[in-house]
């Protein structure tokens, strides 16, 4: 009976929500018609509201310097600048850096060689080598150097953290909360009341990219913790192990590989924060991609992007063959030959503290203006060639698409669109989905930068339904058939390691500067870790339920529609929940190629001083645009556990 | 069935570990549990109604004396495996008394602890609980080496438990390239490094196949009277139990329901549930004669051959079979009863 009841209860019900939902829409169209125009909140690029200068007041106010701050800001600097003299500036008299290219490229290779193995090692020395060819050695080291500060103290707080709450439940709670809390923010929104408390510079780029980067270690350690066999401990407490013993010598080892993905995750975080951080001008890399994207100088950025692309694919390859690497101890020719590589290493850095050619990347190599020029004639030859059709795409989706959807946003007053989208939350996710985006509309009329949060929101919309529907066939083809799965997963996985700033090159010489250009990067920069999740959600559906589905005679359609995608809601939601998080970053960071709006705001903020506290309003606007699509969504996920249906159909019978 | 002999209990005495009126209870609030009467006596789903606490290990009390080999049996979730933790207080007790050689162990810090468990306690566990990251010696020597023991002497002495558990030739693998019967080698040996007085084993060998599981019984069965430790074991196999222990417990719901030798559960079952879990066991092979004598009959011969009342059904069959005359149990010059075929056939044709 209950199967029968359940069954009539979902024709019943599904298209009744459906229903809804479309009623509210056209509503929406009928009263837009009516009321366009009225109560838009829009603000001109210079108009500032109170609360804008309110805030441009106390940063001059906290500028002005307060004891705590400064003190951290002075030893970041000073932990900064140390490393950025060690490899990349000139500095103690010198015209050099203290270890010259010859002897970072030595010490990498070997560091590469002794925790991975000798692929990696030549991969290391090969990809070094290339950043130099490239002309970019000193912005990699640049770079580089403000990674390795800001990893190293993610590394410093974030393993006691992690260790913390691995070992004490309580402790465990609340890191999982924050962390949460902390992955739904996406990169740019750090940068703003950062430089608030430590000026714009390094440090606070530094810190920034503390902050982001040091939850993957927090959660990985603490998660490798308790997944040590709880009999592996009791053995050692059975032996009488003190507390630390047990630490020391049986939780932490056995930690080790996961722990060191998380490392991993930690550094591939900092890169592509510290290349964003170029907005409150930290040096390197960044700096050079976001000068040539101000200027559309699609060749240099292109170097300069591949450069970033290099660079993470060796500090990716190199953590992943140190976390690859069994545990054992080295034999007596493994120790000799380290010792021997660990004299070369040192030869190396003594010949580039010596000789000029070893200090100084040799300029007669210097590829780079020839790469970007390539990049540039490709680009042009692309647009001649495609022009009419990227360009054709570009338009036909703007005119077609994007600009209604964004006409039926910000032209509508305010409150009608706070009310629609309060009553959308409701229906996908009960009070759970409505009581926080009320609060969030509410906050973000606050800010005083409702219109452009309304373009963002458009673009962000339209971007995630172009990934979800992308991300559900390739995530559904590769959960059903493992060679599609072996062959699409290192591209993405490649795909998810790249700092979103790298995405913006190739849609900019495709499509020019414009809203659809940050679409598109969005698109591509979101694609992958959907897909991933449908995948791994599909995979988990219990292989007998999808035999005996198979064994009644359903088509594969059906087994797809009817088994995998129910069984698997829960990855899809989280799947829709990722991808949205990831869209709205990359379109917040496609105000620099021309999508305007909240993007353009924060970046404004930072460059003209007056405007600082909009920007920080703005990026106080994508915070509460990003926590209430969060919201909605995983309400929607609640929402109609797997049996409730059934249940409630019981009653109504 | 004839009625249960009186069985004489040697190790009444000087017991080296006894346990009395233990307690573990999960959740909230446990410790209310114990001390009141009424919910002390309630069931457990009653017990997790009420209180949402559940009586994992409740009131249990017995001895086990120096060099005997105590089996714990029970199916999973009997709370076999909380008690045997509860011995060392890897889990905390949350009521009774812990009598170790005379000394109280709840009352014990946690230095005072440390030292009983690097010196007189050993476990054995599972799935063996062994480090991965570390050599097969420097497993076996983790507990010399937590108790703070020079290299040299760690290295002698954990070659010596190695080759004792007949693993020698493998100190220098990692535990991952051995098979599971050798890891669980490597786990004995670990707790025999020790040289504790007490071992404890927490279903050794339940993750193992048949052929390695009783190879492995063996093996302890040849440690035991080599090494001579005092064992308590657990485990959820009856035939095991049988094969290894002097005395047995058998628990269902964290309580004992019946607590006596091996073939005293075969041949006086406490209750149902003891019946229908010993209801598989080959009986001729645990039985012994005194389980199946009986008075002899007005006029029978009594000039049949003379057994003791300790032969197992099993090896008196053919002897009684052939007799013709009913077979005498026998025990220091006093005649307890006599066997005729019919009792042999009775065990026999149900084994």
């Amino acid at each position: 009976m209950a199967s029968i009841t359940g069954s009539v209860e979902i024709r019943v019900r599904r298209p009744r929500r459906g229903v809804l939902v479309g009623v509210l829409l056209i509503a929406w169209l009928a009263a837009w018609f009516v009321l366009r125009g009225i109560d838009t909140l829009s603000l001109g690029g210079q108009e500032t509201t109170r609360l804008h200068r309110w805030l441009t007041e106390q940063a001059d106010v906290l500028g002005r310097g307060n004891a705590f701050f400064d003190a951290i800001r002075i030893a970041v600097d000073q932990l900064v600048v140390l490393l950025q003299n060690v490899i990349a500036q000139p500095s103690y008299g010198r015209p050099v850096p203290v270890i010259g290219w010859l002897g970072v490229v030595a010490i990498s290779a070997y560091l590469a060689w002794a925790f991975g193995n000798w692929k990696v090692a030549i991969l290391t020395a090969a990809g070094l080598s290339f950043l130099g060819v490239q002309g970019l050695w000193q912005e990699s080291m640049d770079t580089l150097a403000l990674t390795l500060g800001a990893v190293l103290l993610a590394l410093l707080v974030g393993i006691p953290l992690g260790i913390w709450a691995g070992l004490s439940n309580r402790a465990f709670k609340v890191a999982t909360l924050v962390l949460d809390l902390m992955q739904t923010l996406p990169t740019f929104v750090y940068l703003a009341p950062l430089t608030l408390f430590f000026a714009i510079g390094p440090a606070a780029a530094t810190i920034a990219t503390l902050i982001y980067a040091a939850p993957p270690v927090v959660r990985l350690t603490a998660h490798a913790l308790r997944s040590v066999p709880a009999e592996s401990v009791e053995a050692a407490r059975s032996l009488g192990s003190t507390r630390s013993q047990t630490l020391l010598k049986v939780l932490l080892p056995m930690s080790r590989s996961t722990v060191v993905v998380g490392i991993n995750q930690t550094i591939m975080a900092a890169l592509s924060m510290v290349t964003v951080a170029a907005l409150i001008d930290a040096p390197g890399l960044g700096q050079t991609v976001l000068k040539a994207l101000q200027t559309l100088d699609v060749g240099v950025a292109f170097n300069a992007g591949l450069a970033i692309v290099v660079l993470a694919i060796v500090l990716d390859r190199v953590t992943t063959a140190a976390g690859d690497r069994p545990w054992r101890t080295a034999s007596i020719r493994r120790k000799v030959l380290l010792g021997l590589g660990g004299l070369g290493a040192l030869v190396a850095v003594w010949f580039s503290r010596t000789y000029l050619w070893a200090a100084e990347f040799p300029s007669d190599v210097n590829l780079g203006p020839r790469i970007a020029v390539a990049a540039t004639d490709v680009t042009a030859w692309v647009q001649d060639v495609f022009g009419g059709f990227t360009f054709g795409v570009r338009d036909a989706v703007t005119e077609g698409v994007l600009n209604p959807l964004q006409a039926l946003l910000t032209e509508s007053p305010w409150w009608l669109v706070s009310v629609v989208i309060v009553a959308l939350a409701f229906l996908l996710g009960s009070w759970r989905g409505a009581l926080p985006a009320a609060v969030c509309l509410g906050l973000l009329v606050g800010t005083g930068v409702w219109y452009d949060a309304m373009v963002t929101l458009a673009s962000t919309v339209l971007a995630t339904v172009v990934v979800v529907a992308v991300g559900l066939v390739l995530g559904v083809w590769a959960g059903r058939n493992r060679r599609v799965d072996s062959w699409i997963r290192p591209v993405l996985d490649a795909g998810q390691t790249m700092p979103p700033f790298v995405y913006l090159v190739p849609f900019l010489a495709l499509f020019g500067t414009s809203r659809f250009t940050a679409i598109a990067a969005a698109v591509v920069f979101a694609v992958p870790v959907t897909t991933k999740i449908v995948a791994d959600g599909i995979r988990a559906v219990p292989v007998a339920t999808v035999e005996a589905a198979n064994s009644v005679g359903s088509s594969s359609w059906q087994v797809i529609s009817k088994v995998q995608l129910p069984v698997a809601r829960r990855a899809i939601t989280l799947a829709v929940n990722q991808g949205l998080i990831y869209v709205l970053s990359m379109v917040v960071v496609g105000g620099l190629v021309g999508a305007g709006a909240l993007g353009y705001d924060v970046a404004a903020g930072f460059a003209q001083s007056e405007l600082y506290g909009k920007g920080l309003a703005a990026g106080l606007a994508i915070v509460l645009l990003g926590v209430m699509l969060d919201r909605i969504t995983q309400a929607a996920a609640r929402r109609t556990p797997k049996f409730r249906r059934t249940v409630r159909g019981d009653d109504k019978w | 069935m004839t009625a249960q002999l009186e069985y004489p209990d040697p190790q009444e005495s000087d017991a080296l570990l006894s346990i009395q009126g233990l307690w573990k209870v999960f959740g909230p609030k446990p410790a209310r549990v114990p001390h009141h009467p009424e919910l002390a006596a309630l069931s457990r789903e009653d017990l997790y109604r009420r209180t949402g606490c559940t009586a994992a290990v409740r009131d249990l009390s017995f001895d086990v004396a120096p060099g005997e080999v105590f089996v714990v049996m029970g199916l999973s979730g009997s709370g076999k495996s909380t008690l045997v933790r509860c011995l060392t207080r890897l889990v905390e007790p949350t009521a009774g008394r812990l009598i170790f050689e005379g000394e109280d162990l709840r009352a014990a810090d946690e230095r005072r602890l440390r030292t009983l468990r690097r010196s007189k306690f050993s476990m054995v566990f599972q799935h063996f609980g062994l480090l991965p990251h570390r050599k097969v010696i420097d497993n076996v020597s983790y507990g010399l080496e937590v108790r703070g023991e020079g290299k040299a002497d760690r290295k002698r002495r954990a070659q010596e438990v190695i080759d004792l558990v007949g693993l020698r030739g493998n100190e220098n693998l990692y535990p991952e390239q051995l098979s599971g019967g050798m890891q669980q080698r490597v786990g004995l040996a670990r707790a025999l490094a020790n040289d504790p007085d007490v071992l404890l084993f927490d279903e050794p060998f339940s993750a193992l196949d048949p052929l390695i599981r009783r190879e492995m019984q063996t093996e302890v069965v040849r440690l035991h009277r080599e090494v001579g430790k005092t064992m308590v074991f657990i485990t959820h196999d009856l035939s095991e139990a049988l094969k290894l222990g002097d005395r047995i417990l058998l628990m269902r719901d964290g309580a004992a329901v019946q607590f006596g030798t091996g073939d005293e559960l075969v041949g006086a079952p406490a209750d149902d549930y003891v019946r229908e879990f010993v209801r598989d066991v080959p009986r001729a092979d645990v039985l012994t004669l005194r389980w199946i004598a009986r008075r002899p009959r007005d006029g029978e011969p009594l000039d049949g051959p003379e057994l003791g009342p300790d032969v197992l059904v099993r090896e008196a069959t053919r002897l009684v079979l052939e007799s013709d005359r009913p077979v005498k149990v026998v025990s220091a010059g006093q005649l307890l009863g006599v066997i005729g075929d019919e009792e042999i056939l009775a065990v026999v044709a149900d084994s």
